[in-house]
């Protein structure tokens, strides 16, 4: 495969995303414009970020009138698996150079990290340069797309009627980021702690309540975890379902 | 309303800190593992953070004054089901579907 037809595969294998991308963007627009940014702010704020979840907590806390240390810390926790990416592609780019590097470093997104990788490990042979080729073929779709429906929803989201109840689309685009990661019980676990918490943690001032939640579900998932796995590797436990991760 | 001084502020570190986090490993880090005890966490961050950010505005949503509304429950579970079946954009449809529905059902659209 040469370097061009590994550029056009990545492109043509992301196209699918599309579907989410495109709605996700959009209603990241309109929901900032109703939170009472305006376009320009929005549009910085999907080119500075390109990471629509961080986007729609920063927004969301900042519009609830949270302390801006308390929406950038809840904001960047939700970034922070994206590190795992950056390990997880280490082996497939880590010898590009250094400003490639950061190129893809700022392109790195959730859809197109997860292709681009199972791409690399079905295929084992790929140059180095075909697989830096094939990497910016999924982000160059996807990236236009991020900044362009942001920008049509900014713009579109003032003339939609009140009616339409587009509050909702916020934590709609919630569950919607949600539902795909509760794929084992120690996932399930850590969400029934964390929305328990929220509740009861609601009164805390400054959104703190968000982080304490936060905390002690990622200990309840990494706990139910270590305690399947004990479980699942006893001798003679009969169940032996290990079902984790 | 939020202010110029809160969103230039959060924006600009958000942008920076994010991409801090990407480049970590591929450009500073490279090949070094992440101890396991982090590893292990970080995989049930977003489990851990979005539900506690969205029951609150499910449960006590601005548009109400902070009451809740049964439609908005409804529209939540039936988003959250359309999710587990695995479509994005699915869920994203039935959940803001189901809420006109019932606003609809209900008279109040």
């Amino acid at each position: 495969m040469t370097r061009a037809q590994a550029f056009r595969r990545g492109f043509l294998d992301c196209a699918p995303f599309l579907i989410i991308v495109v709605p996700f963007s959009m209603l990241f627009g309109v929901a900032a414009r109703e939170a009472g940014l305006d376009v320009l702010q929005v549009m910085a704020m999907s080119v500075l970020v390109i990471a629509g979840a961080s986007q729609f907590t920063a927004v969301t806390l900042l519009a609830d009138n949270a302390p801006v240390f308390v929406a950038l810390l809840t904001a960047l926790a939700v970034n922070l698996r994206m590190a795992m990416y950056s390990a997880a592609l280490v082996p497939h780019l880590g010898h590009a150079p250094l400003g490639t590097r950061a190129l893809m470093a700022y392109l790195m997104v959730d859809q197109a990290y997860a292709v681009a990788v199972r791409t690399y490990e079905d295929n084992p042979g790929m140059p180095m340069a075909v697989k830096v080729a094939y990497y910016f073929g999924c982000m160059t779709l996807i990236c236009p797309f991020w900044y362009g429906f942001t920008a049509v929803g900014a713009v579109l989201g003032q003339a939609l009627p009140a009616g339409l109840s587009l509050d909702f689309a916020v934590p709609v685009c919630f569950i919607a980021l949600l539902a795909p990661l509760l794929r084992s019980l120690p996932h399930v676990v850590a969400a029934l702690v964390s929305a328990l918490a929220a509740v009861v943690f609601a009164w805390v001032p400054w959104n703190l309540g968000l982080i304490a939640a936060a905390v002690l579900a990622m200990i309840a998932g990494a706990q139910a975890e270590l305690f399947l796995a004990r479980r699942a590797a006893r001798p003679g436990s009969g169940s032996g379902s290990g079902s984790v991760a | 309303m939020i202010s110029d001084a809160a969103f230039w502020t959060l924006t600009v570190c958000l942008g920076i800190g994010t991409f801090l986090i990407r480049f970590s490993f591929l450009g500073i880090l490279g090949g070094r593992a992440l101890p396991g005890w982090l590893v292990i966490h970080l995989k049930y961050v977003g489990a851990a953070v979005f539900p506690a950010l969205v029951v609150p505005l499910i449960l006590w949503p601005d548009a109400t004054g902070g009451d809740t509304d049964p439609a908005r429950l409804i529209a939540a579970v039936a988003a959250l089901l359309a999710g587990l079946r695995g479509s994005v954009a699915g869920a994203i449809l039935a959940g803001m579907g189901t809420l006109y529905l019932v606003q609809f059902l209900t008279g109040q659209l």
